[in-house]
Formats: structure tokens, sequence, C-alpha cells
């Protein structure tokens, strides 16, 4: 009994908010490779990319809720999540145009659209701000919990209860989904393999007729639904501040470079690694001993290795120590 | 425009504008916004060494000038004599044990020539219970140490020394943090140096605002001494007295704009030996040879240049400036503010401040330094006025217009957005660009 006790423990505080907060990483950390492989530059804009989106579900949140249109159970979020794509799509296509595209044909390099990145950061942070304020906005309705902890606890008869709650659910189902129907895409499809041949190669990829335009096309489709996502997800299960995007990036490199930069897969397992080392790091391991060990065994204090309040920086620690040891990260990305 | 006419016009604007401030809004905000321009223009300068003759992104400052705030506290509080009892020195021998642990591990790294799992396995051991010895031997006293009336000290304090020693300190310590980060960031690509360095100054803001027995952490230490005279000495003074019946100002206003004068006459006088040293640098053959290797790296090492070395140097060099600004910054402000350390504020601003005015013109980071300052602060207002202008026919009961002006004050980000960009679009170079040699 104790020994499940302890699993449930685990299971509770490790393994569900890891599952969730490493999907929300790695699809934001996903967007960031994505650009990196194909535009060749380390995008800072992209947590703001993802605040816009997720200010665009907002919106179209409340817009829906007051035409009475929802999806109860679920958050009416999922419904108009198609439709804050669409929007998230268009911002990033329009800065493109006007900023990016104008560096790319002159082959700045890139530190040079680093800079450019950090003032569309600038931009579009100020843009969110000026349209639905710097405050805490709460988007979220419908069930809040999918398995409650009481509701665990009398079903299996254990002391420890498990939750789960509906926004982990969807981001954990949401980000398995999409992230099959990115590989899918670019793996299966003409389309994405021109556009692997693309990042793989520039001028072999021109030469063979692939049209440079199309693929930027692409790219920025793929990470504004990305962002949009993530964003939404990062904003429906924590609520949504604006400053928080800001903050998010560094987890967000930090998981794209530990997996390694313009690798898909080394995106997603550096998203998780970084989850789960943060959470790992900051638990108090004293009430697993307590249900593991025999009682005159356990020591003293909290046993925590780190406090919590050390979470975030957590990952730039990772993130360092990676940069010391394999630079590369975890599947060796792409060095220009 | 020739770069001297440029400079000559740009200064003579920047200086017309602040006098402006000072008639039509007050003396007082005129002199405030005049200080942190000079130590925005001080820290830009230090950035500009680094970006500008090196092509080290150094995304940092936020880290650095705390460290210089950091200086602050341990040269010019009070110690807390309660806290040396209860074991203030055990923290400093296990912060020791884990330098040392640290230090054996690199050390084993260099010097033997064991198999590298072996080394990895080892140091990383070695790392792991120094960590473990320096919990153990740190964490009671930390308690009480943090124990001691919470709401006034709480913490170690500092060693009672005149403030203005804190200015060189806080350099000094920033420039030992950079030698650290440069060692271990400095042989990354530009890109990845900037996320690297970024992430460390983010968790040095971390330490600083969890670790309550160095700097009180979120609560803040107020109260830091003063190198000029407090208000209320000053209202008492008879030539105070006499200057105000003579300029028909008020007594509280006259004392605060003399205390806000004597700040930016020590801030100019830091601000004018630091550009004059980096001048007769830039000038230098090692100038020179910094030019050289941000231009062409490979080149540089084929005439026998060390290249790691020089990058560490300037890494140094430019994060002791950073670090100086941030010692000064602190002193200005009489606290030190953990929270207030944002991103934002410090690195990206900076950042801008370098682009806009000139990257590898020390007079262009001044500049900018001033320009950005001032926008960042003025166009609160100006959003505001903005707002207020285009939505004028729209009655005052319009949600929308409620709701405009009451965001308008972020529209300063945009600002910031769009002055980076536009100057990287039309003006690359800055607005005073780098010398033609």
């Amino acid at each position: 009994m104790d020994f499940l006790n302890g699993i449930t423990l685990i299971a509770n505080y490790i393994v569900i908010p890891g599952l969730t907060y490493g999907s929300q990483l790695a699809l934001g950390a996903l967007g960031i490779t994505i650009i990196y492989s194909v535009l060749r530059f380390s995008n800072f804009a992209h947590g703001e990319f993802m605040s816009f989106g997720a200010m665009n579900s907002i919106l179209l949140s409340w817009l829906f809720i007051s035409l009475g249109v929802t999806l109860h159970p679920l958050p009416t979020a999922i419904i108009v999540l198609p439709i804050a794509i669409v929007f998230t799509i268009s911002y990033c296509i329009i800065i493109d145009k006007f900023i990016f595209k104008f560096y790319r044909k002159q082959n700045s390099k890139s530190v040079i659209n680093l800079i450019v990145s950090i003032g569309v950061m600038f931009f579009t942070g100020g843009l969110i701000r000026f349209i639905v304020g710097p405050g805490d906005k709460n988007f979220f309705d419908g069930e809040r919990f999918i398995l409650k902890a009481r509701t665990f606890k009398n079903i299996t008869g254990l002391n420890e209860g498990l939750t789960l709650k509906t926004t982990q659910g969807i981001t954990i189902i949401l980000s398995v989904l999409l992230v099959i129907l990115l590989f899918w895409f670019l793996n299966k499809t003409k389309t994405g393999k021109s556009m692997r041949a693309y990042s793989d190669n520039k001028e072999l990829a021109l030469l063979s007729g692939i049209n440079p335009e199309k693929v930027v096309l692409i790219t920025w489709i793929i990470t504004g639904t990305l962002a949009c996502v993530a964003g939404t997800l990062y904003g429906l299960d924590k609520s949504y501040k604006p400053f928080t995007y800001l903050h998010l990036v560094l987890p967000i490199f930090s998981a794209a470079i530990v997996g390694g930069v313009g690798n898909p897969v080394g995106a997603i397992i550096g998203g998780f690694v970084i989850a789960f080392s943060e959470l790992i790091i900051t638990f108090a391991y004293k009430k697993i001993f307590f249900y593991f060990l025999p009682s005159n065994f356990v020591p003293e204090g909290l046993l925590q290795i780190l406090s919590t309040d050390y979470k975030i920086a957590i990952s730039f620690l990772i993130l360092v120590l990676v940069l010391l040891i394999k630079p590369t990260g975890i599947y060796k990305g792409k060095i220009i | 425009m020739t770069n001297a006419s440029r400079i000559k016009f740009l200064y003579i604007l920047m200086t017309i504008t602040l006098l402006l401030v000072g008639f039509f809004q007050s003396w007082n905000v005129a002199l405030t916004i005049f200080n942190l321009c000079l130590i925005s223009s001080i820290m830009t300068l230090g950035i500009n060494i680094q970006w500008g003759n090196a092509g080290i992104v150094n995304f940092g400052v936020m880290g650095f000038a705390a460290l210089g705030g950091l200086a602050n506290i341990i040269i010019s509080m009070p110690p807390t004599q309660n806290a040396w009892k209860v074991g203030g020195e055990i923290i400093i021998i296990g912060l020791l044990v884990f330098t040392l642990s640290i230090i054996f591990s690199i050390l084993l790294f260099k010097k033997s020539n064991l198999n590298n799992k072996i080394k990895y396995l080892i140091s990383f051991a070695f790392i792991i219970s120094g960590y473990f010895i320096m919990r153990l031997l740190v964490d009671a006293p930390i308690e009480k140490i943090e124990a001691i009336e919470p709401a006034k000290t709480g913490y170690l304090g500092g060693f009672n020394l005149p403030v203005l020693l804190s200015w060189p300190v806080g350099g000094l310590l920033a420039a030992f943090s950079a030698f650290i980060i440069g060692k271990i960031s400095l042989g990354l690509r530009s890109d990845y140096l900037a996320i690297a360095t970024l992430g460390i100054s983010e968790i040095i803001i971390y330490f600083l605002k969890n670790e309550d027995w160095l700097s009180r952490g979120v609560k803040n230490v107020n109260g830091l001494p003063r190198p000029v005279p407090y208000e209320i000495e000053l209202q008492s003074k008879e030539w105070v007295l006499k200057v105000s019946d003579y300029l028909d100002t008020p007594i509280t206003e006259l004392s605060s704009i003399i205390v806000k004068l004597s700040y930016s006459m020590l801030f100019c006088v830091v601000l004018l030996i630091v550009l004059f040293l980096l001048e007769i640098a830039v000038k230098s053959p090692w100038g020179r040879m910094m030019r050289a290797i941000r231009d062409n790296e490979v080149s540089a090492n084929a005439m026998g240049k060390n290249i790691k070395q020089r990058h560490l140097q300037v890494f140094i060099i430019g994060s002791a400036i950073v670090g100086l600004a941030g010692a000064m910054l602190t002193t200005l402000d009489g606290q030190f503010t953990p929270v207030s350390y944002q991103p934002l504020r410090y690195t990206f601003l900076i950042w801008i401040m370098v682009i806009v005015g000139g990257s590898g013109n020390n007079f262009g980071s001044i500049i900018g330094g001033f320009l950005i300052w001032f926008f960042w602060v003025q166009s609160e207002p100006l959003g505001l006025w903005f707002i207020s202008q285009i939505t004028t026919h729209i009655s005052d009961a319009n949600i929308i217009k409620s709701h405009l002006l009451e965001n308008a004050a972020h529209i300063r980000l945009m600002f910031m957005g769009m002055i980076l960009l536009i100057t990287l679009r039309f003006a690359p170079k800055g607005l005073i660009p780098e010398v033609k040699r």
C-alpha cells in the first residue's frame, strides 16, 4: 500500500505536471527550432508570438462565450483555436514581409537577425499590452477537473490523491496530435520534404527548383500554428499574463538547445528534459521517503535539492551545463 | 554630415531638449532624467566596447548591473553584529568548500590524463559532494541569520565603509564574475553566447532574490548611505536659504535640485573618466587589434593574436563598466531591489541604446543612452497625448476610447521596438557611425 501511495505521489507531483509543462515547452521549442533551421536565426520574438496567439484565443473566447457558443465540459478556447491560429499566422507573415524579409534578402548575419527579432519582441509585446492590458486574464470555462483527488481516493482507497486537470489533459492530447501532424508533414509530404531540403542545403535546394518564398511562407505558417497552440495551452493551464511569456522564452531556448537546435525530435526531448529536471530538482522528497523507507530511517527536513524559488533558474543551469559539455545538444543540431 | 558635425548637432539637440523639459515641466524631472541618462550611457559604453569593437554579444547587462548594486550593500551597510555571532563565518567556510570542490574538478579536468568518462564521473561526484557538504554546513546558520529581526536586518550586512567605494568594488565584482562567465561561455557562437549570458544573468538575479542572508532577497535593502547630503540637512543651511530667496524657489524644491545636481556632477566625472580611458583604448594598438579580431577572426589568429584571451579581456572590461554603472544606479536609488531587475529594462533597452547610438563609436553610445532613456521616460506621456489626439472625435463614454487611454502607457514598448527596427533598417550603423580608420 505504501508503495502504491508513493507511486501516486510521484505521479501527481512530478509525472503529470512534468508532462504538461514539458509539452508546452516542447511546442515552443519546436517553433524556435524550425525558424532556426530554415531562416537561420534565434527568434527572441517567439515568446511574444505565443503571447499573441494566446491573446487571440482569449478575445475570441470572450466573444464566443458572450454569443453563447460554448463546448461545455471543454473550454471554449478549443473551438476558437483554429481562428486564433489563422490570426497568429497572418501576424507572423505580415511581420516577416515587412521586417525579416529585408534582412533575408541582404543575407544578414544571424546576430543582426537576432537583434531585429528583439525589436519585433518589443513591438509585439507593446501591441499585446496595448490591446488587452498588462493584467491577469482568465479565459478558462467548463469543467476544471477530469479526475479529482477525492474521487481517486474513493475509488482506490489510497491516502494520496491523484488529480488531472482538464487543461493538463487537453495540453497533452493536443500536443501529441500536433506533433504527429508536424512529423507527418515534414517527412511524408512533398512540401515538407522541400522544406527539409531547403534547411539542409539552401543553394542545392534552390538549384533543384524549390521556391524559397514558398518555403519561408510554410515555415511561418507552422511557426504561427505552434506558437498559437503553445501560448493558448500555457495560458489556459496557468492563467494568462503578458509578461510571463518574456520569461518563458529562456526555458524554451534551453529546451531547443538542450535537444539540439534545428532538430525537431531534439526540441521535444529537450522540452521534457527541462520540465522534468525543474520538477525533480525542486521536489521535496520527504514524503516519498516516508512511504518507501521504514519509518525510523526517514531523515529530517524537506529534503529538497534546491528550493522551489529556483525552479526557473534550473532551466538556465541546464542550458549552461549543456553548452559547456555538449554544445550541439542531445541530438546533434545544426552548427552554421 | 560628417561625424564631427553629427556629434555637435545631436549633443546640442539633446541639451536643448533637456533644458526644455527643465523650463516647461520642472527642473527636478529634468535632472532625474539627466542622471539616469548618464548612468545609461555608462552602461552603453560598457556594452559598446564589447559589441562595437570586439563583436561580442553580451546579454548579461542585467546581472552585472545587479552585482554592482550588491556591492553597495556589502560596502556601505553596517554589519549585523548578531549575524556574525550565530555563524556568518560558517557560511563563508561553506561557500569556500563548494568553490574548492569546483576548482579541484576543473584542475582535474585540465591536468590529469585519465579517460574522459572517468574524469566526468569524478568531477561530477566532487561537485555534488561539495554542494551537499556546503548545504550541511550552511543551512542551519542561514536559518538563524534570517531569523534575526527579519523586518529590519536578517542578513549579514556589510562593512560600513563610505558608499563611494562601492562603485569601484561593484566594477570589480562584475569583472570577477565576467571572468568566470567568460571562461564558461566565450567559446560559443554569437547567438548561443547571447542566450547563455542572458540565462546566467537570470541565475544571478534569482540568487539575489532568494539568498536572504546576503541581500535580504525580495525584502529589499533600504536606506543605503548617500555620498551627497540629505535634503533635510540642506534645508537648515544658511547659504541654501539665501539662494532660495534669491531665486524665489521653495526651499524643498531647491534642496532636492541641489542633491540631484551633486549626483549629476559625480556621475559626469565618472562618465568622463570612462570615456577618456575607452577613447585611449580604442585608438591604441589594442583597439586596432580588437577590431581586426572582430572583422576576421581567422586572419587575426593567423597573425598570432590569442583570440580567446583578447575576447575574455574585453568581456571583463566591458562588464566591469556595466557593474560600475549598476553600483551608481543603486546608490542613486538609495535602495537595492532585486525584483526591479528585468531583462527588458536592463539588457534589451541598453542594447537598443548601443544600436541606435552607433555601434563602435563611444560618442554615439553616449548619445544613444541619452536619447533612448529620454524617450523611454517621455514616451508614456507622449503615448497618452497621441492616443487622446486620435480619439478626440470619439465621445468620452465610449468603451474603446477609455480602454485605449488606459493602456496608452504600454505604447512605449511599441515605440522602442519601432525605433530599433527603423534604425536597423535605414541607418544600420546608428546615429553616429563608427569612425573609418
